[in-house]
């Protein structure tokens, strides 16, 4: 009884936690998902259309029926204003729609001459291809498949066969590869720099330790985009790098280092190092010096100490830190959206761009699953390697 | 304890009703520097003028604010200063008044790009090449722009499609008034890409407005794209000595829109009626430099201003203005190919 009650207490008390992290963390990025696998615009204004249109085959022209049913549709979506949201998403699947369907719609609601098939048609001629009602198709239907193939480079016809997007403008695999060959290489940077950093504070002497402590600590005290901008005062063709090399006359000009592939990886090594640092030096400390000692007394050189006791023993941080360097990395957004070039924008970079600049929110969430969806993969893969279990000793 | 709360909130309730139904002029602009100045030459005297109090607000734009407050019903935004590109959805909306050109002087009165079913051009501004004419002695051209042998160094562009594909034409000698029907072909999209290849590895791409001068200041690039604003006020502020080339610059124009339901219409139109006058919207140019919209806002104005105006007759007949239309339909899919092309 009394522990029942003491059990309902606690969830009590736990409960706006839970609530604040349900609302504020957990229902968004619910939200998000759903909007890469849902279509909410056309439907609400061409459910109609979207009717008749069920049973089309795709290949031809549809009846006069569906030609009926877009007149009303178009009418009545225009009244509701419902219409330009719509035709804002048919845009982003077939350009130049947005024109089609608002210009459509203003002449209808003007009064429907004759058959509506010959109005829409004498509207404007794109309602004679296939395509343009393969796209009331492709964005009228949840769940849909439409913003994660888009998110792959691929699309469906109006006949439902799946194709590659044309060759210019295949872009999300090349990012997607990108992105994890960018983490990747910064995992590598922070753990080379970051291993013998991290054995040093366990080997130095105390006061040294403090002030090393302190050096890795201080970028966690400065906000991100500080640090980045920091970095573009540093790397700026006139910035203190370049005076530094052409006055040491390692140069004669100004190195181009600014919105490159080096500065990218420059600042992000520099952000994330502590992550790689902390736990290498979390598991190193607790490995017993008397153990190498041991080592030595029973024969094994400096190098056999390294590679047989010192090594094994750290490699539950070097999974922890490796895992949390390198998930951190593949999300990053500010850093090479500030000083990195066209060629070095990860996966972030274009979720937030359809987000905020073309408003395409369905392929921004589809990104945005391909991304979680990776992150997952690599946790898992991890999972089944290094074993998880491990780094939680870490 | 309890009446009294209730009392409280009734009378409050009242209070607002009050001012909802009777309240001042409420006027919406982008804040900053840019209101100041707005105020200074127009808010103030108006107000003066008038005896009439004007409510300021400010917003960083988006359909989306306009739509929600459009359906709230209970209007409480009079005049907004909109976008062209908001002025296009919101009046294909029926988010703004129709304007009755007769009360604000006629459609005569202004130059003929800023006079819209919905909206009065209130302000004109480029998008321009500019250069450090400290370091380059040269009067550049979009072709230099893309001239790399004769004219070494870097350039900054804006990250994006936009604008960037008719440059890379106007480069290539596409005649203004032909740019656009161009880039509505494959064809043309293809010669602007092409264009843009021949420089790529010499861009540097900015994001913010504020980034352009920045860059030609510390020698970071030989010329770049940039807002005329940001390029004068350098010059003014920072003694700089940049130069701006006005011949095929690109302009886009801000206009006053009055929000649908609005109360307030007439004073809105008194208000319409008070800035139209070219020698107020001439006497904007020193404090922020974007061009006035009324014909012979230009006029009498001293050199050194006109050669900074947008509006200056010299400078706008040999600008092109931005199509909005042709972008909205268009952005998606060529902003996928600038990526694209952006990545290889």
């Amino acid at each position: 009884m009394g522990r029942a009650r003491a059990q309902v207490e606690a969830a009590l008390l736990l409960a706006p936690l839970l609530l604040f992290i349900a609302l504020t963390f957990a229902a968004p990025i619910a939200v998000i998902l759903w909007r890469g696998v849902s279509d909410t615009e056309v439907p609400r204004a061409f459910p109609r259309t979207l009717a008749v249109l069920a049973d089309w085959k795709g290949r031809n022209l549809p009846g006069d029926e569906a030609f009926a049913a877009l007149a009303e549709d178009l009418v009545a979506a225009r009244a509701a204003g419902t219409l330009n949201a719509a035709a804002g998403r048919l845009n982003s699947d077939t350009p130049g729609l947005r024109t089609v369907v608002l210009a459509t719609a203003r002449r209808l609601a003007r009064g429907v001459e004759g058959s509506p098939r010959a109005a829409i048609l004498a509207a404007d001629p794109a309602w004679g291809e296939v395509e343009t009602w393969g796209a009331f198709r492709r964005a009228g239907a949840t769940p849909t498949d439409t913003h994660l193939l888009a998110a792959l480079d691929l699309r469906r016809s109006a006949d439902g066969t799946i194709t590659a997007v044309p060759e210019e403008r295949r872009l999300f695999r090349a990012v997607a590869l990108r992105t994890v060959w960018i983490g990747f290489l910064v995992t590598l940077l922070c753990l080379v720099l970051g291993y013998p950093l991290a054995a040093a504070l366990v080997f130095v002497p105390r006061r040294l330790f403090g002030l090393l402590l302190f050096a890795v600590l201080l970028p966690f005290w400065t906000s991100l985009i500080v640090r980045t901008a920091a970095w573009m005062v540093l790397l700026a063709r006139e910035g203190t790098v370049n005076q530094a090399f052409l006055a040491l006359g390692l140069v004669v000009e100004p190195v181009q280092m600014l919105f490159t592939r080096t500065a990218v990886l420059i600042a992000m090594v520099h952000i994330l190092l502590p992550f790689m640092v902390l736990p290498l030096y979390a598991v190193m400390r607790q490995i017993p010096r008397a153990q190498l000692r041991a080592a030595a007394s029973l024969g094994a050189g400096p190098v056999a100490q390294l590679v047989r006791v010192w090594l094994p023993q750290t490699l539950p941080g070097v999974g922890a830190g490796v895992l949390m360097v390198f998930i951190q990395a593949i999300g990053f957004y500010v850093t090479p959206a500030l000083i990195g070039g066209g060629a070095d924008q990860m996966l972030p970079y274009f979720i937030g761009f359809h987000a905020t600049q073309t408003g395409n929110w369905g392929l921004a969430a589809a990104l945005s699953i391909l991304l979680l969806v990776g992150t997952l993969l690599i946790l898992a893969l991890f999972g089944r390697f290094l074993g998880l279990a491990q780094l939680r000793a870490a | 304890m309890r009446r009294t709360f209730i009392f409280a909130v009734a009378v409050i309730g009242l209070a607002v009703a009050e001012v909802a139904t009777a309240r001042d002029l409420t006027i919406v602009s982008w804040g900053g520097a840019y209101q100041d100045a707005q105020r200074q030459v127009y808010f103030q005297p108006f107000m003066q003028v008038t005896g009439l109090r004007i409510v300021e607000d400010t917003w960083d734009g988006g359909i989306g604010v306009l739509r929600t407050r459009a359906q709230a019903g209970n209007q409480t935004w009079d005049l907004v200063q909109v976008e062209s590109e908001e002025l296009l959805i919101g009046c294909d909306e029926g988010l703004f008044e129709k304007i009755d050109w007769a009360r604000i002087g006629g459609k005569e009165h202004y130059i003929p790009q800023a006079v819209h079913e919905c909206g009065v051009g209130a302000i004109l501004y480029n998008v321009v090449l500019a250069w450090d004419r400290n370091r380059l002695q040269a009067i550049p051209t979009w072709a230099d722009f893309f001239d790399v042998q004769r004219f070494p160094g870097k350039r900054g562009m804006r990250r994006g499609v936009k604008l960037t594909l008719e440059i890379a034409l106007l480069a290539d000698g596409v005649p203004r008034d032909q740019v656009y029907a161009l880039l509505r072909t494959e064809a043309g999209v293809e010669r602007a890409f092409r264009k843009l290849d021949t420089i790529k590895p010499h861009i540097v791409w900015w994001q913010a407005g504020a980034q352009p001068p920045q860059m030609l200041g510390a020698g970071e690039v030989t010329m770049t794209t940039a807002y005329n604003g940001r390029i004068t006020n350098a010059n003014r502020a920072e003694g700089r000595n940049f130069g701006i080339q006005w011949r095929d610059s690109l302009f886009t124009i801000d206009s006053w829109v009055i929000m649908r339901g609005s109360p307030n219409r007439d004073v809105a139109y008194r208000f319409l009626d008070f800035v139209k006058d070219p020698r107020r919207q001439a006497s904007l140019l020193p404090l922020i430099p974007y061009g006035g919209t009324a014909r012979g806002a230009n006029e009498g104005l001293a050199a050194d201003l006109l050669a900074v105006s947008p509006s200056n007759p010299d400078n706008l007949n040999v600008s092109l203005m931005i199509d909005d239309a042709f972008w909205m339909d268009h952005l998606d899919r060529l902003s996928q190919r600038f990526n694209a092309w952006l990545a290889r």
